[in-house]
């Protein structure tokens, strides 16, 4: 009875692999042309190191790049569904970690209750972040593009204020970047190396395997249940497929794009914490730029699917890993930037070429049964 | 012009179509076109909104291919596979919604896509000098050095057709050309219709406005229901004789009108009044529903029908007015309050405004009834219970699917109307707004779907049927009111009423109240 998702989900699966391929395919050529051979990096790439210890810190590499993107991809998602470009979920979430880690090294907690006033605040910084694109385009018809787009600049420009300013921690001696005040170990979330040491592995060096890791997969299952079984979530998909459609079914659609945006802000206020909350401590002017823009091609690139974008932050994780061991292969690591716009063109490509070829499938399906004696739905 | 019929014999026809016959997956859009137009005449081509006017247009212009039959153009037989080979054969088509770029200039529009190149370059001296030979050969006023923004829409029009004739065209197809134009402009229009013709070449005249056809054509084919219905000469009819054949005639066959009309008012609208910017396009329109009665309302389209069901969905704010469901003010209520309170909703447009295409069916099932059981369990969607129902109305609506999951663009537009039917009867409603229930579906589907209507109308649901088949509004409705210019201007019985009567109203020849 459910065949024709099945079939849908498996062609979209082959669309996203053929993707892969083809943008590999592509780079070649640009490694090729840097001169080096496309082997070798694909060699690189897939070497994790020989001892066991290597293997455990690259997994770790990745897995904790790939968890705020995995954040971030989600937070972008749940507008797109919408047809809501959420382009602010960069400077959603630099505003959200800065105030959460503030707030965080102002206070002092038994930890359970600390950690969770710093994620809460987190979410709603970034729900309140996105709330001004929300309320200028149901009240005043600005296209949220633009809105957030302008709020990115005031955002990333009044936090790199806020860090050296009203925000700012005392500065060591001899240390030239500046950072909030640090957050007690009570607000720290503590890592998840046993995930390595319960297989008998050696425990990643450093601060380990962020145990945020855990809170995101968490929020993945949530957002996949919002979205896919509730109510929330069907008139989300109802507007983003036909508008029209889903207001003459009474679904207010202002009431839509502000809980969705807010909603897609509040993740976006989380994507800082991984970093923050495992290893710095502190919101400072080292801070991971960019994982708000990176959200967009991996919400891209899982079509919107929880499951999908795991999987797309996974394989950024993994893309953004090699850039060291292709630097010691002598191959230029933009090699890695090239790699990764080439599959979120391809994808952009393979989910449309794979959408019609669905439809037509389905078309073709359903045209057979019209003309067939019997309503064989009537089985199903 | 009487000389039609001369020229017709010592000329070959501009264009003959023979049989043609076009189907898709559950309709059949034309079957059986019969049209020969003479050259150098005005041929007008009218039928109701989804006749089948343009599909048969888009096979003429190459954009579809027919099933069946053969087009000729000028004695020569064609076939045509894309737009280009009928622009070669000299066919030309003005689109209702004009395909011009704003930002380019007149000359630049017209020349697009066909530039004449002189070293690589736009020879914008030869276009000007062929543009504006054209332009007073044929009397259509249009500086070429003017940008599109800033032309009227009757200016565009003329750009629109210098565009064709620019491309050798000599039989010009229009497509609804007034239905955008003011009466000076369409005078304007009628004109440059002439001159063309006095030119020597063809026009092909798309309307439902039935006094302009009689007004610019030389001769006059009906389409009713996809198929050719009758070739007149507009000196031998009457508007009101067009519109007859436009709509069929023969009133459907009498069904056992046992009145199931009760004395309880379920859907009441007062003094409704709706304004778009400062145009009301509503005015003092009001009727009560009872329980157990269909109300049709009859009008040529654009008369106002949209907003009346756009003000009773809660879509549109009203002016001034109430609306009563049931002894309960409802005027300030939103769209799914009313929805929960038992009004269901067949929309005009079901693409636009019922269906989610690329869903499942049982996705669909559950739109607009999300906040209601089945559907809904507390803040879940109930999936196995939508999915249940979904399957009981494939069966009860006799939807031809493969199952539920099925995308509901797969379905044809016959299979789709059934499926929002079933959902709209779902729930037990209190009140139906059917608007065109059967637009564009097949005779079988049309038939299921009235049968549904007159049910549901013996357990008594209070029914307001918007149509624009008059066959379908004298045999369905109990009480029929005709819609003009934003009024209600007669209620009539449909018992008694002859389509002619009902015509009279519709197109505003008869004007009082009379009934």
């Amino acid at each position: 009875m459910k065949i024709a998702g099945l079939q849908r989900a498996g062609l979209t699966a082959l669309g996203a692999v053929a993707a892969v391929l083809f943008a590999f395919a592509v780079s070649s050529i640009a490694i090729v042309a840097a001169g080096a051979s496309p082997i070798t990096a694909l060699q690189a790439m897939f070497d994790f190191g020989d001892v066991t210890n290597a293997v455990v810190n690259n997994i770790t590499t990745i897995l904790n790049r790939a968890t705020p993107l995995f954040i971030a991809g989600l937070a972008v998602a749940i507008g797109f569904r919408m047809n809501l470009f959420n382009i602010g979920v960069e400077g959603q979430y630099r505003i959200a970690a800065l105030v959460a880690a503030f707030v965080g090294g102002q206070l002092a907690l038994p930890a359970p209750l600390h950690l969770t006033v710093i994620i809460v605040v987190a979410m709603v910084a970034g729900g309140l972040y996105a709330l001004i694109p929300a309320l200028l385009k149901v009240y005043r018809g600005v296209n949220e593009v633009i809105a957030t787009i302008m709020l990115n600049f005031i955002a990333i420009s009044m936090a790199a204020y806020l860090v050296r300013g009203p925000f700012a921690g005392e500065r060591e001696e001899g240390v030239l970047t500046t950072s909030t005040p640090p957050i007690p170990e009570s607000g720290m979330f503590p890592n998840v190396n046993w995930l390595f040491t319960m297989f008998g592995l050696p425990a990643p060096r450093g601060a380990g395997l962020w145990g945020f890791l855990i809170v995101a997969a968490v929020v993945g299952v949530v957002i996949w249940v919002v979205l896919e079984r509730t109510r929330f979530g069907f008139e989300v998909k109802a507007s983003g497929l036909n508008g029209t459609a889903a207001l003459a079914s009474g679904v207010n659609p202002r009431t839509m794009i502000i809980s969705a945006m807010v909603l897609s802000g509040a993740v976006a206020g989380l994507i800082g914490l991984p970093e923050i909350l495992g290893r710095t401590g502190s919101y400072g002017t080292s801070f991971t730029p960019g994982l708000g823009f990176l959200g967009i091609a991996v919400a891209l690139l899982g079509r919107n699917k929880p499951g999908g974008i795991a999987l797309a932050a996974l394989l950024f994780g993994f893309l953004d890993r090699a850039t060291t061991p292709l630097q010691f292969a002598d191959i230029p690591p933009s090699v890695v930037s090239i790699i990764q716009g080439a599959i979120v063109l391809m994808v952009v490509i393979a989910n449309e070429v794979t959408r019609r070829f669905a439809l037509r499938q389905e078309e073709r399906r359903a045209a057979g049964h019209a003309s067939a004696p019997a309503p064989a739905g009537a089985s199903a | 012009m009487s000389t039609s019929s001369d020229t017709l014999s010592t000329a070959p026809p501009a264009v003959a179509l023979e049989g043609i016959t076009k189907r898709f997956p559950g309709v059949v859009a034309n079957h059986d076109i019969r049209i020969t137009v003479a050259p150098g005449t005005v041929h007008a081509i009218v039928g109701e909104n989804g006749a089948g006017k343009s599909t048969l247009m888009k096979i003429l212009y190459g954009m579809q291919r027919p099933d069946e039959g053969t087009i000729r153009v000028n004695g020569r037989q064609v076939s045509f596979k894309t737009p280009s080979d009928a622009i070669a054969a000299g066919i030309g088509m003005v689109h209702q919604h004009f395909m011009l770029a704003d930002n380019l200039t007149v000359l630049e529009n017209i020349v697009l896509g066909a530039e004449p190149k002189k070293a690589g370059r736009l020879d914008t001296g030869a276009a000007r000098a062929r543009i504006r030979q054209l332009a007073e050969a044929h009397g259509l006023r249009v500086d070429p050095d003017r940008l599109v923004e800033d032309l009227g829409v009757g200016e565009r029009q003329r750009v629109e057709i210098l565009k064709v004739l620019y491309r050798g065209a000599r039989i010009l197809i229009l497509d609804e050309p007034t239905a955008v134009l003011v009466p000076q402009e369409v005078e304007e229009l009628f004109d440059n219709l002439r001159e063309l013709k006095a030119e020597g070449l063809t026009v092909i005249f798309i309307s439902h406005k039935l006094d302009e056809v009689l007004d610019i054509a030389d001769a006059i084919t009906v389409i009713r229901r996809g198929t050719t219905v009758a070739s007149v000469l507009p000196r031998d009819v009457t508007s009101r004789e067009l519109a007859e054949l436009m709509v069929g005639s023969e009133l459907p066959t009498p069904e056992t009108r046992e009145s199931t009309v009760t004395d309880r008012v379920v859907l009441d609208v007062r003094g409704l009044r709706v304004t778009e910017g400062d145009r009301v396009v509503l005015d003092d329109v009001s009727f009560p529903v009872h329980a157990g009665e269909v109300v049709g309302v009859a009008g040529v389209e654009g008369n106002g029908q949209t907003e009346l069901i756009e003000a009773i969905m809660g879509l549109h704010p009203l002016a001034a007015g109430a609306i009563e469901l049931g002894g309960e003010d409802i005027t300030a209520w939103s769209t799914r309050r009313r929805r929960e309170s038992g009004i269901a909703y067949i929309p005009e447009d079901r693409h636009r405004e019922g269906l989610l295409l690329e869903a499942s069916l049982w996705e669909n099932r559950v739109l607009g009834h999300q906040t209601r059981p089945p559907a809904r369990a507390g803040i879940w969607i109930n999936r196995a219970a939508a999915r249940k129902d979904t399957e009981r109305i494939v069966r009860a609506y006799d939807v031809r699917t493969p199952g539920v999951d099925t995308l509901a663009l797969a379905l044809s537009g016959g299979n789709q109307q059934k499926l929002i039917v079933g959902r709209e009867m779902s729930g037990d409603p209190k009140a139906l707004i059917a608007a065109h229930p059967t637009r564009g579906v097949d005779v079988g589907a049309q038939a299921a779907i009235w049968d549904h209507l007159r049910d549901a109308r013996a357990s008594g649901l209070a029914v307001l049927l918007i149509s624009a088949d008059l066959d379908e509004l004298i045999g369905l409705s109990d009480t029929l009111y005709v819609i003009y210019r934003g009024r209600f201007v007669a209620r009539l019985d449909p018992g008694r009423v002859t389509p002619e009567k009902l015509g009279g109203y519709m197109t505003g020849a008869i004007a009082e109240d009379q009934a």
